[in-house]
């Protein structure tokens, strides 16, 4: 008996789901992850506000690591190139998902990228998802960490006005460190915030204007990379989980 | 606004499930939010109401139940208040979180002949 409009319709039937309303996404995200396990790189979920410093502490980190680590990069952005131009300018082999106006990335839009992007064997992959503190963290990429930028000219209340996006993140990056001799900014504060929404809490302060901290970061990377003998012989890599696809994939 | 995104997301479930039981008219979506899911339950409602028209879900009724954080300690079970630093205050480990991050479609009610 239908009892909202009281039509006596007796055929109403409740159809248990009990499943997560993002269940195609998790699916695109699982079929991601094992793109990434598959080439034996490591995939990086990045995020924060706009202007937070994504891409200058990428910037940074091609210049502490060139020679030594051979990175990628995809960026959302809404309707620039000007990210990946930066970051291939800085060493890093990059392309843009150009969003229109979403406002996060969603695993189909990664899955995309990654089947066109012009390097199959990269070390690290980091995706630049939109300047956003709220839903990027909502939807799962296939990555095998999230790391949160937060700069110092955010203020320190931002992890509890913003506790989704801090407690999925597995490392935030506390970036412009260099300005806080000309703030009020109190580092005890935000690593207060933190402990009271992100479970293990774990922040690395960096400046990719000076550099400080780019070490740091660069070894908390090199600590969650797969051991090379996990790491398959390239060529059959991206066909191992045998899926179709509307082009082909010619060795590129 | 994400929120736009997932009503979409879960105007598509609805029509598989409907397809897949030879459903028609739905007239209620039961779904359970948790309120750290980063999901606004008020910008999910406004988004259904313009979303839903001209779809299955057309004239449907959204019943949200919204689901308090709760953490606790994973080795030790030990609840912690809300607000607390999220480490256990016994045995150090860091907190897990038990419900609250919920974006779940639980039960469609629709007028459907085999189920
Ligand atoms: N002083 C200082 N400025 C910085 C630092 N990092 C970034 N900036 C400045 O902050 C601004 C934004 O930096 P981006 O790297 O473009 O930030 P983003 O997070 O990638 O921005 P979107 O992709 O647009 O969201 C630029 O003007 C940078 O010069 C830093 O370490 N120190
Ligand atoms: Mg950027
Ligand atoms: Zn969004
Ligand atoms: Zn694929
Ligand atoms: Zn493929
Ligand atoms: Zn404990």
């Amino acid at each position: 008996m239908c009892e909202t409009c009281g039509c006596g319709d007796p055929e109403i039937v409740p159809i248990e789901v009990q499943e997560r309303i993002l269940s195609d996404n998790d699916a695109q995200a699982g079929h991601n992850r094992s793109h990434f396990e598959g080439l034996g790189v490591l995939a990086i979920n990045l995020m924060g506000s706009p202007g937070a410093g994504k891409t200058a502490v990428l910037e940074a980190t091609a210049k502490a690591a060139a020679g030594r680590l051979k990175l990628g990069a995809v960026s959302g952005d809404l309707a620039t190139e000007r990210d990946a131009d930066r970051l291939n300018a800085a060493g890093i082999v990059s392309s843009t998902i150009t969003t229109g106006s979403a406002c996060h990335l969603d695993a189909r839009l990664v899955h995309h990228a990654l089947h066109h992007f012009p390097s199959n064997d990269r070390d690290i992959f980091f995706i630049e998802n939109v300047g956003n503190l709220v839903c990027p963290a909502i939807y799962d990429l296939g990555q095998a960490a999230n790391v949160v930028t937060l700069s110092v000219t955010e203020g320190e209340d931002k992890p509890l006005k913003y506790p989704v996006m801090f407690q999925k993140a597995d490392l935030v990056l506390l970036t412009k460190t260099d300005l806080i001799p000309h703030l009020d900014f109190d580092v005890g504060a935000v690593e207060d915030a933190l402990a009271r929404v992100m479970p293990g809490a774990r922040m690395l302060k960096v400046s990719a204007r000076t550099g400080d901290g780019i070490d740091a970061w660069l070894h908390w990377l090199q600590e969650r990379r797969p051991e090379p003998a996990e790491r398959p012989p390239k060529a059959h890599a991206h066909h191992g989980h045998g899926h179709q696809h509307g082009h082909s994939h010619e060795q590129r | 606004m994400h929120e736009y995104s997932i009503v979409a997301s879960l105007i598509d479930r609805v029509q598989h499930e409907a397809a897949v039981h030879g459903g028609s008219r739905v007239h209620r979506l039961h779904l359970k939010i948790g309120e750290l899911s980063g999901v606004e339950v008020d910008l999910l409602k406004t988004a259904f109401d313009t979303f839903r028209e001209r779809t299955i879900c057309d004239g449907a009724e959204l019943a949200i139940d919204t689901v308090a954080p709760a953490w606790a300690c994973p080795a030790c079970n030990q609840c912690l208040a809300a607000g607390a630093v999220l480490r256990c205050s016994t045995c150090g480990r860091p907190a897990r979180m038990v419900q609250g991050d919920e974006i779940i479609l639980e039960r469609i009610e629709m007028e459907a002949p085999d189920v």
